[in-house]
């Protein structure tokens, strides 16, 4: 048991990524993302076919819950994983973005690509409007904005009329088709490349991001705040930019969510879903790219897969939760060790 | 906006809200009493809460065969009954709380692990127990059977002083009264204020963390256990997801009132109660919650540990 919580799978992978050249490198993610490419097909094809869904096909399951979740929890891990603050209304930002869609493609005509732009804008605006007030707080008390924030969204979204209300909002249209890719009800694979690549999108500007002055102010911020500020980094300022990012992020998933499902109404954006990211944040392991992405496809999947015990789904989800924290309180693949390995190479 | 309802029911909606804000702050306990210790925010509260309000009735009804139909009760028959179903949610909530405690935090605490793995598991915790309940009651909400009868003691200034109310306001009262006095007087609860205070330094001291902090689980259930009770007695129903909006609430109060603080608790929730009386009845129920959230804000922005909170930078691990 205690090897078992003590195995770090994270600082093998890292080892080997050290000893690696540039060429290798390459040629292994891309091997990767096309492997995550063909994963559409893979329940057609014989030994992989277990991973096929019940009720729902593989191919739509990947686009949502797991596509949409990984990209969201990606986002979330910016805020919660680099800067340390517990948000716990991230689904209000996915709303923004999906209710941007709604309105601005009913009522302007628009298409999905016109309108991202906004959505991640109006993202964007209102995490800061909720950022600069909430920011200056310790802890907990932006844990309870957040999570307010989360609730007000939808609750405006219900008694507002340009909403539609409890209703929602119906025949929202499909992305228009782009370079041959047709995004919609008989094409979930094209669908699903289209969240990867805005997967690949996110990662790489997380990375990008890491290795620089943002990623470096983040870190101090998380480990700790008054030092860091001693330091002169401006803690507001990229707390802030964290926030905001995150942001982002469930903005951009927001819009390609309505877009997928053609209809939302504020059910879909309870706080359930807020804590169902953060559950695939930690349960992957916090802070790491590699294990949030893990933690959120297993969290999406499962309850997909199990729905033949359909009652009891969430049951098992939760006592899954509370063995998996037991058992590896640092998620599935943390990270601590792996920052240790990166100081050792920087010095 | 419908101003005029504030003078022609000022007095009963001040009444009602002061009632309702109790029951706020007794959860509120739940969750302030486990970060005082802590840091870290019970999230399975809302939970016990719920299974609190399902104890209530099942003693009301199954135990005592308390039906709608059958006579009312009077005088001691009434007060043996009261006072079961209380005991029953207080000692259903204490012994859930401990559980809670011991399932989602003792081991991760015992390996120090991150806060936030803490977190998930209680909401595993709470959404097994949700879920748990979900699926027995089939989803379908219970009505609990009229125990006590509503009688009026009269009006005052136009507000309705029924007996439930009433109960609502005194039991809480009693309930912080006796809780403050064990908390600064005796030596358990002077463990407790010390285990707040710094883990470390009481650990040196000789007193066993563990058992204070199963204590403190314990003494936050028991509160969020007479809360379920009045609850069901004042709104005759339940059903699995009560413990949700309940929870925020309490939450929020806690947070209003200074997060692991047992005034601010009981100040918070009464604050709460209040407002969201008002704002309900001036602006529409529907902007009740958008209401409380900005004066969140607003009271967080001046004063940024809530109203009677200490300097959460100080008393940081």
């Amino acid at each position: 048991m205690s090897k078992f919580g003590n195995f770090n799978l994270r600082d093998k992978g890292a080892a080997i990524w050290a000893g690696w050249n540039r060429a290798t490198r390459t040629i292994f993610v891309l091997v990767i993302v096309g492997l995550a490419a063909l994963l559409p097909f893979s329940a057609q094809w014989g030994p992989t076919s277990f991973l096929n869904t019940p009720i729902t096909s593989f191919e739509n399951v990947l686009v949502y819950p797991i596509g949409m979740f990984v990209l969201m929890a990606l986002g979330l891990n910016i805020v919660v994983g680099k800067s340390g603050l517990l948000d716990l209304g991230y689904v209000a930002f996915f709303a923004i973005g999906a209710y941007t869609q709604g309105i601005m493609s009913t009522t302007l005509g628009w298409n999905t690509w016109e309108i991202m732009p906004f959505g991640i804008g109006f993202a964007m605006l209102s995490g800061v409007l909720l950022g600069l007030p909430a920011l200056r707080l310790r802890g907990d008390y932006l844990a309870i904005i957040t999570l307010g924030f989360g609730e007000i969204v939808r609750i405006v979204a219900l008694n507002l009329s340009a909403t539609g209300g409890s209703e929602g909002i119906p025949g929202i249209p499909n992305p228009p088709a782009v370079l041959g890719f047709k995004f919609d009800l008989m094409h979930p694979q094209d669908f699903f490349w289209l969240v990867l690549f805005m997967i690949l999108l996110v990662i790489w500007m997380i990375r990008r991001f890491t290795v620089r002055r943002p990623g470096r102010a983040w870190e101090a911020i998380r480990q700790d705040e008054d030092v860091a500020a001693l330091m002169g980094v401006n803690t507001l300022v990229y707390k802030l930019w964290s926030f905001v990012i995150g942001a982002a992020v469930g903005g951009a998933a927001g819009v390609l969510y309505a877009s997928k499902v053609m209809v939302i109404s504020p059910d879909m954006f309870k706080f359930d879903v807020s804590i169902l990211i953060l559950a695939c944040v930690v349960f992957g392991g916090i802070g790491n790219i590699w294990g949030v992405i893990l933690g959120a496809s297993i969290l999406a999947y499962l309850p997909e897969r199990i729905r033949f015990i359909s009652d009891a789904r969430q049951l098992v989800f939760g006592l899954v939760l509370i063995i998996m924290m037991n058992l590896r309180p640092d998620g599935l693949l943390p990270r601590k060790k792996r920052e240790k390995i990166e100081e050792k190479r920087t010095m | 906006m419908n101003f005029s309802v504030l003078q022609s029911q000022f007095a009963s909606l001040a009444f009602q809200g002061i009632a309702l804000g109790l029951i706020y702050s007794l959860v509120a306990l739940g969750y302030t009493m486990v970060y005082g210790v802590l840091r870290l925010i019970n999230f399975a509260n809302s939970e016990v809460f719920m299974l609190g309000t399902f104890a209530t009735l099942y003693v009301e009804a199954h135990i005592f065969k308390i039906t709608n139909d059958s006579e009312q009760l009077h005088g001691i028959k009434l007060i043996l009954v009261l006072l079961a179903a209380l005991v029953g949610s207080m000692v259903v909530c204490a012994v859930l709380a401990m559980l809670v405690e011991l399932v989602a935090y003792r081991r991760l605490r015992a390996r120090g692990a991150n806060r936030l793995a803490s977190l998930i598991s209680a909401i595993g915790v709470s959404i097994f127990l949700l879920e748990g309940v979900r699926i027995i009651t089939q989803s379908r909400p219970l009505a609990a059977p009229r125990v006590l009868q509503k009688w009026s003691f009269g009006t005052v200034w136009g507000a309705d002083i029924r007996i439930d109310t009433v109960l609502t306001i005194i039991i809480p009262i009693v309930v912080f009264v006796i809780l403050d006095r064990f908390v600064t007087k005796t030596r358990l609860g002077k463990s407790i204020r010390a285990v707040s205070m710094s883990e470390e330094n009481s650990k040196l001291m000789g007193i066993n963390i563990n058992r204070v902090i199963t204590l403190t689980f314990c003494i936050g259930g028991i509160t969020t256990g007479v809360a379920a009770f009045l609850y069901t007695t004042v709104y005759e129903n339940t059903v699995f997801k009560v413990g949700f909006t309940m929870g925020i609430a309490a939450f929020t109060a806690a947070v209003l009132g200074g997060i692991g603080n047992l005034r601010g608790a009981f100040y918070g929730g009464l604050a709460l109660g209040i407002l969201e009386q008002f704002a309900s009845a001036i602006l529409g129920g529907q902007w009740k919650a958008v209401t409380v959230f900005m004066v969140l804000v607003v009271v967080l922005l001046f004063k940024p540990n809530g109203l009677f909170g200490e300097a959460v930078q100080q008393t940081r691990t």
